[in-house]
């Protein structure tokens, strides 16, 4: 933790605004530049910007290690679900225009989805990768 | 062309550095001038990933691993002219290959003349989502990028079968 007292009032300033550009990019991947690996790594930035200031115990505190290790497995659970949903529902898989009844629909809410799995194996990997360099002691150095 | 040079200068530097550390930094630097030509180039999407992961992400990972190592690179025991040979020759090859592309934004290339028509003219109509990148992405291509959320958590996955066996003796969770 550092006692940098400009470090952590910034951090606490732009951290949430970190986050909801991140969703921005989420959500509005559709209108705009963005998507769902762009909103991930985002999501994870804010929360290694917070640990960078704060420490990584208190980064550990927010988003803990089960969390970000189901996330890895979730997204693509996701991803890969969308697509057996479209066999469940007499298309072929990942066809997304018989999730709704317009065709047009149910491209937007199979896109919608799939872009959230990306965006949650890609922040929880991107996460996962820093707290195991982060977590690391130097080597041949005792703590 | 100023942003090339720039990146061809910083090249240069990244070689001659010593110290890992601004090693990195430059890396960094350089992540960001190539943002900065793809939004030249309007690939907006490409523009956005390479700030975040190259000069962000990759970033934090590198000086991560630095503060583990040394901070400066070992000199090498021979000359590697060997390496270097190789280098120039696949370099060598590579320029030579960029004759046979087409011209930089041809219409006519033969890339744009494929499906790309269809998607651009019909991805409004059958998909509803205007930025025709993320129909292409999650939609059209949608396998491909199952298939890239699938080798990011395999890599995930990599890291962590790799690094935690580490702690095992010294920490007892």
């Amino acid at each position: 933790m550092t006692r940098d007292l400009v470090l952590r009032v910034l951090g606490k300033l732009l951290i949430p605004f970190v986050l909801l550009f991140a969703f921005y990019v989420q959500f509005h991947g559709d209108f705009g530049p963005g998507g769902g690996f762009q909103a991930g790594v985002i999501t994870a930035a804010a929360v290694i910007f917070y640990a960078v200031i704060f420490g990584l115990p208190a980064a550990r505190r927010f988003a803990p290690d089960w969390i970000v290790e189901t996330m890895i497995g979730a997204g693509v659970l996701v991803y890969g679900g969308v697509g057996v949903l479209g066999v469940l529902l007499g298309g072929n898989y990942l066809d997304y225009f018989v999730l709704a009844h317009d065709t047009v629909h149910g491209q937007e809410r199979g896109i919608f989805w799939v872009e959230a799995g990306v965006a949650i194996t890609v922040s929880g990997v991107m996460l996962k990768v820093f707290y195991m360099f982060a977590g690391r002691q130097r080597s041949g150095e005792q703590a | 062309m100023t942003l090339l040079t720039m990146m061809a200068i910083l090249t240069v530097a990244i070689v001659v550095q010593r110290n890992l550390f601004a090693v990195v930094v430059f890396g960094s630097l350089y992540s960001f001038l190539m943002a900065t030509a793809l939004v030249a180039l309007d690939a907006v999407d490409v523009a956005m990933t390479e700030a975040s992961v190259g000069a962000g992400m990759s970033t934090v990972l590198l000086l991560g691993a630095l503060y583990l190592t040394r901070g400066d690179e070992v000199k090498p025991l021979r000359r590697p002219l060997l390496p270097l040979v190789v280098a120039i020759v696949i370099g060598a090859a590579l320029v030579y290959g960029t004759f046979g592309l087409p011209a930089f934004s041809d219409p006519l290339a033969a890339i744009h003349v494929h499906v790309v028509p269809r998607y651009l003219v019909d991805s409004l109509r059958e998909t509803g989502v205007p930025n025709v990148v993320t129909s292409v992405l999650a939609s059209y291509r949608g396998y491909d990028t199952l298939g890239e959320t699938t080798v990011v958590f395999t890599a995930g996955a990599g890291v962590i079968a790799l690094l935690r066996r580490r702690r095992g003796p010294e920490s007892k969770r």
